[in-house]
C-alpha cells in the first residue's frame, strides 16, 4: 500500500462521506467540502513531479488474488502524471466552478458530488492501474458516473436518453476492450502492462496478437468518441456543463487516447495499429470539424468540436507509434515528434475546451438559451467573458499568441511527415493526410469563429432571450481565467511544461528511445516560413472567408441528411433489438411454472447427463461399497415411501409432512455417517422451511385438479425420471472416479493453519473464505427479493410500462 | 386474527431461551466443534420465528426493535470488511490470523479473526430468514 494507492481512495470513500457532511451541515453548500478533495491531490502530485522528471516512476502493489493474477498496482510515469495532473487540476477548477453554476436550493448537490468524486477516483484508478483487469474496472466505473451524472437532470426525456446512449456504447466498447485483455494474458501470461512491455517483440508472433489489437482499440475508439462511435458525445451535453467540460472533455474522452499512449510501446510499429489509430483518427478530427460547423446549439458545436480535436490527438499518436517500427533507430526518431505534439496538444486542448465549456456555461447561465440563431450582441453585457471566449477560441483554432498554435503547428508537420511517409504502404494514401488536415483545421477555424462572433458581436435581440443578460458573478469567472491564464503562459513558456511533464511522458510512451537525441524538440513559436506556417496563413484566409460566407455554402450539409445518419442508425438498432428481445423472451416466458422447471431440468439433464455419457466419467463399481446396516436400509425404505407418497397425496399439508420426512431422514443419516454440522444443518433448516410452507399455505390457492392428459404428463414423467436418473448415477459415479488425488490432507492441518479443530468451518470461513461470503451475498439478495416481491404493491394507475 | 394459544407461548417463553443459548454456543463452539456462523445464526432465527409464531409480530417487534434487513445488511457488509480487513496488513483479501491470549476468567484462549467473519454470517442468515419469514406472514 503506498501513497498513490490513497490517492486514488480518496475521492471514492469522500464520494462516500458527502452525503452525509450534505446532513451534518445543511448550511454548506457542498461544492466547498468536495472542493477540497481535488486541490489536495493536485498539490500531492504537482510534488511527485521532480521525481518523475528525474526519470523514477513510482510504484506499488497490493495484492488482491494471486491466483488470478490480480492485483491493485499501482505506477506512476510521466503520462500517468500529466493524466492526473489533468484530472485533479482541472477537477478543481470545474468543482469551484459548479459552485456558482448549481444553485444549492433547487439541486441534488449530494448526489451531483458524490457521483464527480466517483468519477474522479476511478478515472485516476484509470490512469495509474498498471493491472489490465483493475485498469478496465475502473475504466467501466467511469462510464457508470458518467452514466449517472450525464443522467443528473433524470427528469428529461433527453437527459436519460444521452445517458443511455453513452453508457451502451462506452460500456460495450470496454467489454471489447476486456476480451482483448483476456488475449493479452493468453499470450503473455501476466496482466501487468509494465511486464508486458518488457517483454518486447518477442509476442508479435503469436495469432491472438492483431485480435487483441483491435479489441484494445475499439475499447480506446468508443470511449474517445472515435468515428464511428462519436455519436454519444453529442447526446450526452445534456449534463450540467460542468459535467460536459469536465468528463465530457478534458479528462473521461481522453481515457481513450491515454489507452492508445499506454499500449503504444506494446502495439506501436504494428502496420494495423498505425493504420486504425492514425486513419481514424485523421477521418474522426475531419468530421468532427465539419459536422460542428453546422451545428445550431453552443454545446452540440463543442461536442463535435471535442471529437474533431479527440482525432486530431488521435491521429498524432498513430503516427508517433511508427517510430517504433523495426525498433528504435536514428532515422526514425523524427516520428517521435508526433507523440510529443499528440501529449501537447492534450495539454492544450483540455485548457482551451475547458474554458470554453465554462463560458459558454456561463453565457447559458446568465442568458437562458445557448441556441446561437438566438444569441448575438453579448460584447457590452459580458466583457469578461467575451474575452475569455477570444483567448480560449483563438487558442482552438490555432492561432497565436495562444497555446494551440504551438501544438497545431506540430500536427501540420507530422501530417506532412504522413504524406512523404515510406514505411506501411504509406507512399499511396500518404498524401492525403496533410489534405485531409488542412481542410479538417478550416473547418475547425470556422467554427472557432462562429463562437465568438455569433454570440457576442452581431445585433442584440432582447426578445429571443429568456433573461436580460449580465455579467456572470466572479466566482464562476475565476476558473475559466484560471484556465485562459494557462493558454497564454504556455504560448510564452512552453519548454518548462515541456521538460517536466512532456518529456518524461514520451519517455515512457517510447521507453526504447530513453536518451536518443532529438527525442524531445524545443518548442518555440517561430521557426521561419516553412510548410506549416504556409498551412495556418492558409487556414486564416479560407477560413474567414468560408465563415462570412456561410450562407453561400451551408446548403452542402443538405447532402448528409438526419435521416441517413449514423445516429438513426443507432436508434433503428436499438428498438430493433429492443422488439427482437421481446419477441425471443414471450416465445418462452409462458407464465407456467412446469415450462420453467422444464428448462431448468432439461437443460441439466442434457449437459451434466451428456457430459457423463460421452466424457466417459460413467463409472459403477461397488466392488468397494461397505455392506449396509439393517437400520440403514430401514431409513432408506422409510425414504423411498415418503417419496412415492408425496406423488399420491391428496393434500398440500400431507405432502409437506412427508417432504419433512424425507429431510429428517437425511438428517439421520448424516448422524449415522457422523457428519455433525451437517445434521444439525440440516435439522435447522428443515424446521425453518417447514415453517415457512406452513406461512405460505394461506395464500396458495385450493389444490387444482390436476391436468391429467396425456400431453401434460409425459414431459413431466420424462423430465421426473430423468432427473431422478441422473441424480443417482451421478452420485455413484462420484464414488467411482478418481481423477487426481485427494486435497482432504491439506484440510487435515486445520489446526496448524486456521487454529481451527474443526474442518468443516475452517474450510467455510478461512480456506474457501470467498465463497461464504458471496454466498452471505447472495442470501441477502435473495432475501431482499423476496421482501420486494412480498410487499411492494404497484399504485393504482402508475407507469403502465412498468407491469408490461 | 391469530388466536391466543396459551401452551405454545408458556412453552415458547421457555424455549425461546434454551434456544437462543444454543444457538450462542453452537456459534462460539465452531472454531473447534460442530457449530459455526451458518448454523448458529440459523438457529437465533429459529428461536425468533418461534416467538413471531407464538405471539403476534406486533408484540415481538415492541420487544425486539430491529429492522431485520438492517440486520442483514449489517451481516454483508461485517462480512465484507472483515476481509479487506487483511489487506492493510499486506495479507490477500479475507485472509484470517489466530493468537492465543491470556484473559482474565476464561485463562488461555484462543482469539481468531474468522469469529468476526462468522459473525458477519451469522447477522446475515438471521436477517435474511427473519425478513423472509415476517414479509411472508404480514401479507395478509
Amino acid at each position: 500500500m503506498t501513497l498513490i494507492h490513497l490517492f486514488v481512495l480518496v475521492p471514492i470513500l469522500s464520494a462516500l462521506l458527502i452525503p452525509f457532511i450534505g446532513k451534518w451541515f445543511p448550511k454548506l453548500h457542498l461544492g466547498w467540502a468536495a472542493l477540497f478533495v481535488p486541490v489536495l491531490l493536485f498539490v500531492c502530485f504537482c510534488t511527485a513531479i521532480p521525481k518523475v522528471a528525474a526519470g523514477g516512476p513510482v510504484f506499488g502493489s497490493v495484492s488482491w488474488s494471486q491466483a488470478l493474477d490480480l492485483a491493485f498496482s499501482v505506477h506512476l510515469d510521466g503520462l500517468s502524471l500529466i493524466f492526473t495532473l489533468l484530472i485533479t487540476g482541472i477537477g478543481s477548477l470545474v468543482v469551484l466552478y459548479s459552485i456558482f453554476y448549481l444553485s444549492k436550493e433547487r439541486e441534488s448537490l449530494s448526489h451531483f458530488y458524490a457521483y464527480l468524486l466517483l468519477f474522479m477516483g476511478a478515472m485516476l484508478g484509470v490512469v495509474l492501474s498498471d493491472n489490465m483487469i483493475m485498469l478496465y474496472i475502473f475504466w467501466e466505473l467511469t462510464s457508470i458516473s458518467s452514466f449517472l451524472l450525464i443522467a443528473f437532470w433524470f427528469r428529461r426525456k433527453k437527459s436519460r436518453y444521452g445517458a443511455q446512449k453513452s453508457f451502451l456504447i462506452t460500456v460495450g466498447g470496454g467489454l471489447f476492450m476486456l476480451v482483448g485483455f483476456i488475449m493479452l494474458h493468453v499470450i503473455t501470461g501476466t496482466n501487468s502492462i509494465q511486464e508486458i512491455i518488457t517483454m518486447g517483440d518477442s509476442i508479435r508472433e503469436h495469432a491472438l496478437f492483431v485480435p487483441a489489437l483491435v479489441l484494445i482499440l475499439i475499447g480506446a475508439f468508443t470511449k474517445s468518441a472515435q468515428f464511428p462511435f462519436h455519436i454519444w458525445l453529442p447526446d450526452a451535453m445534456e449534463a450540467p456543463t460542468p459535467v460536459s467540460a469536465y468528463l465530457h472533455s478534458a479528462t473521461m474522452v481522453k481515457a481513450g487516447l491515454f489507452l492508445v499512449a499506454r499500449f503504444t510501446p506494446i502495439f506501436g510499429g504494428e502496420a494495423v495499429w498505425f493504420w486504425l489509430v492514425s486513419g481514424i483518427g485523421m477521418f474522426t478530427m475531419f468530421w468532427g470539424s465539419f459536422s460542428a460547423v453546422r451545428q445550431k446549439d453552443l454545446k452540440a458545436l463543442l461536442a463535435y468540436s471535442t471529437i474533431s480535436q479527440l482525432g486530431l490527438i488521435m491521429f498524432l499518436f498513430g503516427m508517433g507509434s511508427a517510430a517504433l517500427q523495426g525498433g528504435a533507430s536514428t532515422e526514425s526518431v523524427i516520428y517521435t515528434k508526433a507523440i510529443f505534439a499528440a501529449l501537447f496538444h492534450l495539454v492544450n486542448h483540455s485548457t482551451f475546451k475547458g474554458a470554453l465549456f465554462m463560458v459558454v456555461g456561463i453565457v447559458d447561465h446568465e442568458v437562458g438559451t445557448r441556441d446561437i440563431r438566438k444569441l448575438g450582441g453579448l460584447l457590452p453585457f459580458m466583457p469578461v467573458t467575451f474575452t475569455l471566449a477570444v483567448i480560449s477560441s483563438f487558442s482552438m483554432a490555432g492561432l497565436p499568441p495562444f497555446n494551440g498554435f504551438l501544438s497545431k503547428e506540430m500536427f501540420f508537420t507530422a501530417s506532412l511527415q504522413a504524406g512523404s511517409m515510406n514505411i506501411f504502404s504509406m507512399d499511396t494514401w500518404g498524401p492525403l493526410f496533410p489534405i485531409i488536415a488542412w481542410t479538417g483545421s478550416v473547418f475547425t477555424f470556422v467554427y472557432s469563429m462562429f463562437i465568438v462572433f455569433r454570440t457576442f458581436l452581431g445585433p442584440y435581440r432582447r426578445e429571443r432571450l429568456e433573461k436580460t443578460p449580465h455579467e456572470a458573478p466572479l466566482g464562476m469567472l475565476i476558473s475559466p481565467i484560471v484556465l485562459c491564464a494557462i493558454i497564454v503562459t504556455l504560448f510564452f513558456v512552453p519548454n518548462g511544461l515541456s521538460h517536466y511533464l512532456l518529456a518524461p511522458a514520451v519517455h515512457s510512451i517510447l521507453p526504447s528511445y530513453q536518451g536518443m537525441e532529438g527525442l524531445i524538440p524545443h518548442i518555440s513559436a517561430w521557426h521561419g516560413f516553412n510548410p506549416e506556417l504556409l498551412m495556418t496563413a492558409g487556414v486564416v484566409v479560407i477560413g474567414a472567408l468560408l465563415a462570412r460566407m456561410y450562407r453561400a455554402w451551408q446548403d452542402v450539409y443538405e447532402l448528409f441528411p438526419a435521416s441517413r445518419s449514423l445516429d438513426r442508425g443507432y436508434q433503428w438498432l436499438l428498438t430493433g433489438s429492443e422488439i427482437g428481445s421481446k419477441k425471443v423472451t414471450n416465445l418462452y416466458m409462458t407464465g407456467f411454472l412446469r415450462h420453467y422447471l422444464y428448462y431448468i431440468y432439461g437443460f441439466l439433464i442434457f449437459l451434466t447427463g451428456g457430459t457423463l455419457l460421452f466424457s466417459g466419467g460413467l463409472s459403477l463399481r461397488f466392488s468397494h461399497d461397505v455392506p449396509a446396516a439393517p437400520y440403514e436400509m430401514l431409513l432408506v425404505l422409510i425414504m423411498a415411501a415418503a417419496g412415492v407418497g408425496i406423488l399420491f397425496t391428496k393434500s398440500r399439508m400431507t405432502a409437506a409432512l412427508l417432504n419433512g420426512i424425507l429431510g429428517y431422514s437425511i438428517a439421520i443419516f448424516f448422524v449415522l455417517f457422523r457428519a455433525p454440522d451437517l445434521a444439525l444443518t440440516q435439522l435447522v433448516v428443515e424446521t425453518v422451511t417447514t415453517v415457512l410452507f406452513l406461512l405460505c399455505f394461506y395464500h396458495l390457492p385450493e389444490w387444482p385438479k390436476e391436468d391429467r392428459s396425456f400431453k401434460v404428463r409425459v414431459p413431466k414423467i420424462l423430465i421426473s425420471i430423468g432427473m431422478g436418473t441422473l441424480t443417482v448415477l451421478l452420485a455413484l459415479s462420484v464414488q467411482g472416479n478418481k481423477l487426481f488425488d485427494s486435497i482432504s490432507s491439506y484440510f487435515e492441518d486445520s489446526y496448524d493453519l486456521a487454529g481451527g479443530r474443526n474442518i468443516v468451518n475452517a474450510i467455510l470461513g478461512d480456506f474457501r473464505a470467498f465463497d461464504t461470503m458471496l454466498e452471505v451475498v447472495v442470501l441477502f439478495i435473495a432475501g431482499v427479493g423476496v421482501y420486494t416481491l412480498v410487499k411492494l404493491k404497484i399504485p393504482k394507475g402508475a407507469d403502465d410500462h412498468e407491469r408490461k | 386474527m391469530r388466536e391466543n394459544d396459551l401452551i405454545l407461548q408458556t412453552v415458547s417463553k421457555v424455549a425461546v431461551f434454551i434456544i437462543l443459548t444454543f444457538g450462542v454456543y453452537l456459534f462460539l463452539a465452531g472454531h473447534h466443534h460442530p457449530g459455526g456462523g451458518f448454523i448458529g445464526g440459523l438457529t437465533l432465527s429459529s428461536a425468533f420465528v418461534l416467538l413471531y409464531l407464538a405471539f403476534d409480530v406486533e408484540t415481538i417487534n415492541k420487544g425486539l426493535p430491529f429492522d431485520y434487513k438492517n440486520v442483514a445488511a449489517l451481516g454483508v457488509i461485517i462480512a465484507t470488511l472483515t476481509g479487506t480487513g487483511s489487506l492493510l496488513f499486506g495479507s490477500s483479501f479475507l485472509s484470517q490470523t489466530f493468537a492465543y491470549f491470556n484473559l482474565p476468567i476464561f485463562g488461555k484462549t484462543e482469539l481468531a479473526t474468522v469469529m468476526l467473519f462468522e459473525s458477519g454470517v451469522a447477522l446475515g442468515v438471521i436477517g435474511v430468514v427473519v425478513t423472509i419469514i415476517i414479509s411472508i406472514s404480514e401479507d395478509v
